[in-house]
């Protein structure tokens, strides 16, 4: 909402300067956007009336002028040849920055006369090159005034956010009177008498609404003017529309603008000539009907669209735009004036539907006044009759305003109790009221509030603590501590989302890099991941690459690894800890930390040759974030079914107990890779950190079981055992760890596959620890429990001890 | 005849010219072994009188502990010389690189939240949660955004096909029926359903990924909030600027930061306000703190009694605030990250650059700042 300082004071009476006001906005809720002040270069610079002039007594080309102000008056040499007694000029006071040489002027004597000032000529002032004489101000300039306002070169430019629940501020009367209740002058009084009516208007209105429907336009009132010119607008009028951007265009298209933006009215204004038929008939759009509106555009309109039809189509969609067909031009000579009330919703319904914007839609679909359709008519006429000439017939009157009258209840204490800052009642009063409510004090102290008609956006008590709050100021609220409310400190984060960070710092210290993605991604990504399901795809997508939900992360992050390889870095390791969507459900969402690690484990290094990532790393990764998320890796089983987008020989799916699955892991298909358009290799995981079972937490700090310290030394034996290919380690690790009590741990320290062993065999050699419990092993003991190792394996796993 | 001075002298220049540890061997067997020359004279001492024998036994006893002794200070000064020399020979470059370790790093987004939580945390709330994917009911109309309204047209919401059939008006919280699915397009959702859940006292803050079609130079299609509510029976407007206050001047480490509040409008709060930080402004450079200019950080308010009784809380009773901010631009703020799209590029150089240390923890006990 742009407008001037001096269009402002057309409604305010005040003295407050253009920042001072800009501020005020600000803190009352009128956000200031951007205030253009030409004034600053010319704050100084007062009116001076020339009292006198007489030569200088000792140079021949100055003069010492007296000068007044009005309040002061000094002596100033000049040496401009125009100055002289009874004119008016631009006085510059000792300490006065002069824009033009951007010097601060000082006392000076010159030729021993003191001159305690300066009269500037326009290239003092930095307006222009001109310097030969002093300016010379109008006879009506009011000594001591500001100089800049008496050349009409202070008129800051302010613009203002208007939040959707002010539409009132949507005229500058509106902001004027937020300014007056916030102290900062007074509002002037509005001139509304009615212009007589010459004659019955030859246009009639119908309102013809659908029974259920009539609200879509309740209200309408016109009138016709005839006998105009439809020139230019006056040079006042299209300056107003200038200064905030607005292009002149006729007087009476100019008014309706003015109007709009002054006043909040939006009106249309019909070639009454064009129009046919005698009567304009408010109602619903037929399906099939169309209209060219002002735009140039062609619209194809819709049954709940409202439309101002003459006796054959519509002419104008109501609260958004008018038709081209009678729209009014220099050859105008009837018009007739629309002031209308639209229903907010069906207006904001039509404009979007539609994709038209319009200055009279954003008003209407924040509710204009419903109060004020006559009064801004009679402005409006008064307007057109003043720039156009003509005759104005009588009103035409459809419907009836919209009820708008209600009294809220405002108990004063619920200010201190809500706002926090005791406000006086008799302060409250006068802030509602000077915003326009009409109050009245019950016995009981409370007060009823009818708020004003251009204000349907308060509509309880809460709305009225904002309004008294606003306006007294939110810096004069005293700061309270926000007190404890539990004795003792709760934990901010709950197990699940403490298992988030937790796998977040371990996955950084595990020198993976964190980045953040996209929750959306391609169709093509989602479909190569398992998603892609219809219910999870934008209706909107901000582009057909990003139109998905993601049901998983890696498709991002291997796209991540494949950017930085195009910038330099293949070797990367990243991870995210995010959502995935399965459905559309609060409880699809899961929360996932994926990894991903490509190209080789590190740099070529002089004691340590890098190698290929492979699926042993996201292995390790996964097994790391379930040890610090407390799982038990023992009880994690390992399984080679992972899903498609892995390779299907070095994948595998981690699960606790039979079904629940925990993550996947492995290498990433080279095909998945290769239609990303990714070098590999590339090796991933995905965990569930929502499927992970929380770390049980008991009252008094989790317990732990005695700490049983053997004194006899635990004892190490190897074994190779020969199995089949295909036999998994985790089978036979788990065959020998279960052989015999005693055994504590099973390392494998080589797997080997070669000729020796025939075809289809391989062997593993294992380390078993044995730890003694009661006495020391003897090598019969020692002996007994490799022999239960060895049955066991055999049992189990086929296996036999390489000879 | 006593020839022990000269086999003294002998054997000790032997033992002091012997260049290794086998050559002292040598030396001892020589002199002490069982045929050594010293054994040999110590056997004859019983050949002699005991007068004698006393003497010399004595001396004997004398010669060989010194050549014993000097056999051992030998084989010790050899010892010594063969470690230096074979350390001399292990001496490696130090300044090469050590084997490789990569280092990881945490995302100013997973960073900063972690912060905004440790600072609310201390002023005793918990982190609450909702799901990206909402309702429309969710997401506007229990924030008293009714489907026409203005606020709802600005939020450039994106719709999911998902939409249940059911008359909108007059549903009951917590039902599903006639609602569209969207992504939440803010963090406040949560606001909805904490307090459907959970009965006041309430004091949470929920930090989230949001969502709105926009995208460009300061727009992301997604980014991240955090949203903050409290509702008891008496927390005011007061309570709610020092709660923010001391959260803007823990996060930005400036103890007298100035913050003010002014009047704004959100369709969930009532009374509403903008918060905005004292910053300057100068010569392109910019610096949070103290200086002539104001910069907008959140915005908040008092919940909005329609919201409460759309959560089924009683508004005649209960009151409280919410706030919420975007944690990119708090981020940029705090670290000068300069290009919110820059967030969600991972290119590792940035990542680098502006990521977090593993450890660096955020915490009110250890400080905020690594």
């Amino acid at each position: 909402m742009k407008f001037t300082l001096s269009w402002l004071k057309d409604h305010l009476d005040t003295d407050a300067s253009a920042a001072d006001l800009a501020e005020t906005l600000t803190m009352i809720g009128l956000e200031l956007e951007a205030l253009v002040d030409r004034t600053a270069d010319f704050r100084d610079l007062v009116v001076a009336d020339v009292v006198a002039a007489r030569p200088h007594p000792d140079a021949d080309k100055l003069q010492v002028c007296t000068v007044t102000t009005g309040t002061t008056t000094v002596e100033v040499v000049c040496g401009a040849p125009n100055a002289r007694a009874g004119m008016k000029g631009v006085f510059a006071p000792v300490g006065a920055r002069i824009a033009g040489t951007g010097d601060v002027l000082r006392k000076a004597r010159i030729r021993g006369v003191e001159s305690q000032g300066m009269l500037l000529s326009e290239r003092e002032m930095g307006l222009s090159d001109e310097h030969t004489g002093i300016v010379e101000l109008p006879e009506d300039a009011t000594a001591g005034a500001s100089a800049a306002e008496a050349m009409g070169l202070a008129d800051p430019l302010i613009d203002i956010a208007i939040t959707p629940n002010r539409g009132d501020c949507l005229g500058v009367r509106g902001v004027a009177r937020d300014l007056a209740a916030a102290g900062k002058g007074s509002l002037k009084p509005l001139d509304t008498r009615a212009v007589p009516g010459a004659f019955p208007s030859p246009l009639g209105v119908t309102l013809a609404f659908d029974e259920g429907a009539a609200d879509a336009c309740p209200y309408f009132v016109g009138r016709t003017i005839r006998g105009i010119r439809n020139g230019e607008s006056p040079e006042w009028l299209q300056r107003r529309l200038i200064s905030v951007g607005l292009r002149p265009i006729s007087a009476v298209v100019d008014i309706t603008n003015f109007m709009t933006l002054d006043l909040c009215r939006p009106l249309h204004a019909f070639d009454a000539d064009r129009v046919r038929g005698d009567r304009l008939t408010v109602r619903s759009a037929r399906p099939g009907e169309r209209l060219v509106a002002l735009n140039g555009q062609d619209y194809a309109l819709e049954p709940g669209m409202t439309v101002i039809a003459d006796a054959v189509e519509p002419e104008a969609l109501g609260g958004v735009m008018g038709g081209e067909r009678t729209a009014c031009t220099g050859d105008t000579t009837t018009v007739f004036l629309e002031s209308a009330w639209f229903d907010p919703v069906r207006t904001a319904a039509t404009g979007r539907s539609l994709g038209l914007a319009s200055d009279a839609r954003y008003r209407f679909e924040r509710g204009i006044d419903p109060a004020f359709l006559v009064d801004g008519l009679e402005i409006a006429t008064r307007l057109v009759l003043a720039c156009c000439g003509g005759e104005a017939s009588e009103l035409v009157v459809a419907g009836a305003e919209p009820a708008w009258r209600r009294t809220i209840t405002l108990d004063p204490a619920r200010i201190a109790a809500l706002g926090g800052v005791a406000v006086a009642t008799e302060d409250i009063v006068r802030i509602l009221e000077g915003l326009g409510c009409a109050v009245t004090t019950a016995a009981d102290g409370r007060l009823g509030v009818e708020p004003p008609s251009w204000r349907g956006d308060i509509v309880g008590e809460a709305c009225l603590v904002e309004e008294v709050l606003r306006i007294h100021g939110y810096d004069r609220v005293p700061v309270v501590p926000l007190d404890r409310d539990t004795p003792l400190p709760q934990p901010a984060l709950n197990p699940g989302q403490r298992r988030r960070n937790l796998a977040r710092r371990l996955l950084a210290q595990r020198g993976l890099t964190e980045v953040v993605t996209f929750s959306f991604l391609s169709r093509d990504d989602a479909a190569r991941f398992g998603g892609g399901a219809e219910p999870l795809r934008l209706v909107n997508p901000i582009s057909a690459d990003l139109d998905v939900m993601r049901p998983s992360i890696l498709p991002n992050l291997i796209a991540a690894v494949g950017r930085n390889a195009d910038r330099g870095f293949p070797d990367g390791a990243l991870f995210e800890v995010g959502p995935v969507y399965h459905g559309d459900r609060p409880e699809d969402q899961r929360m996932t930390a994926a990894v991903v690690r490509s190209g080789r484990t590190g740099p070529r290094h002089w004691a340590a040759a890098p190698r290929p990532v492979d699926v042993f790393d996201a292995k390790a990764d996964a097994l790391a974030v379930l040890a610090a998320l407390d799982v038990a890796t023992t009880a994690v089983t390992v399984s080679a079914d992972a899903p498609g987008w892995f390779h299907p020989g070095r994948s595998g799916t981690l699960r606790l107990g039979p079904h629940q699955v925990l993550g996947r892991f492995g290498e990433v298909h080279p095909r998945v890779l290769r239609a990303m358009g990714v070098a590999g290799p590339v090796a991933a995981l995905e965990l569930d950190l929502d499927a992970v079972p929380p770390a049980k937490v008991r009252p008094g700090g989790a317990t732990r079981p005695p700490l049983a310290l053997s004194p006899l030394q635990p004892v190490e034996r190897d074994f190779a055992f020969v199995v089949g290919s295909d036999v998994a380690a985790a089978d036979v690790v788990r065959a020998v760890r279960e052989a015999d009590p005693l055994v504590t741990s099973v390392g494998v320290f080589d797997v080997f596959a070669g000729e020796s062993l025939g075809p289809g065999r391989k062997s593993l050699a294992v380390t078993v620890s044995i730890q003694p419990r009661e006495r020391t092993l003897r090598e019969a003991d020692l002996d007994a429990i490799a022999a239960r190792i060895v049955d066991r394996v055999a049992a189990r796993c086929g296996g036999t001890l390489r000879s | 005849m006593d020839d022990r001075p000269a086999l003294r002298d002998e054997l000790l220049t032997a033992v002091q010219a012997a260049s290794s540890v086998d050559d002292l061997e040598r030396i001892r067997i020589s002199a002490l072994g069982k045929k050594g020359r010293i054994t040999a004279l110590m056997k004859n001492l019983g050949q002699m009188d005991p007068e004698v024998r006393r003497e010399a036994g004595a001396a004997l006893n004398v010669l060989k502990d010194e050549v014993a002794a000097a056999l051992d200070a030998r084989k010790a000064a050899l010892a010594d010389a063969e470690l230096d020399a074979r350390l001399a020979a292990e001496r490696v470059d130090v300044t090469l690189p050590p084997r490789p370790e990569t280092e990881g790093s945490i995302h100013p987004i997973s960073q900063t939240i972690d912060e905004i939580v440790a600072i609310f945390g201390e002023m005793g709330f918990a982190v609450a949660e909702g799901p990206d994917i909402e309702d429309d009911w969710y997401n506007f109309t229990a924030l008293n955004i009714p489907p026409e309204h203005p606020a709802r047209q600005e939020m450039d919401t994106f719709y999911l096909p998902g939409h249940l059939p059911g008359h909108l008006p007059g549903h009951l919280p917590g039902e599903r029926d006639g609602r569209r699915m969207v992504l939440r397009t803010h963090t406040s959702p949560v606001q909805i359903r904490t307090m459907l859940k959970t009965p006041p006292p309430l004091r949470v803050i929920a930090p989230g990924r949001t969502y709105r079609c926009d995208s460009d130079a300061t727009h992301s299609p997604m980014f991240h909030q955090v949203e903050g509510l409290v509702v008891d029976e008496s927390t005011h407007m007061g309570h709610l600027k020092g709660c923010l206050i001391e959260f803007c001047r823990t996060f930005f480490a400036v103890d007298d930061l100035p913050v003010r509040f002014r009047a704004s409008y959100f369709p969930f709060t009532e009374p509403s306000a903008e918060v905005d930080i004292g910053c300057t402004r100068k010569d392109g450079a910019f610096r949070i703190g103290h200086g002539d200019d104001w910069l907008e950080i959140l915005g908040c308010g008092m919940v909005n009694p329609k919201v409460l009784d759309n959560c089924g809380i009683d508004s005649g009773r209960y009151q409280g605030f919410a706030f919420g901010m975007g944690i990119e631009r708090i981020a940029m703020l705090k670290y000068g990250i300069p290009d919110l799209r820059t967030f969600f590029d991972s290119d590792l150089r940035w990542l680098r650059h502006y990521g977090f240390r593993a450890l660096a923890v955020p915490s009110l006990v250890t400080g905020l700042a690594p």
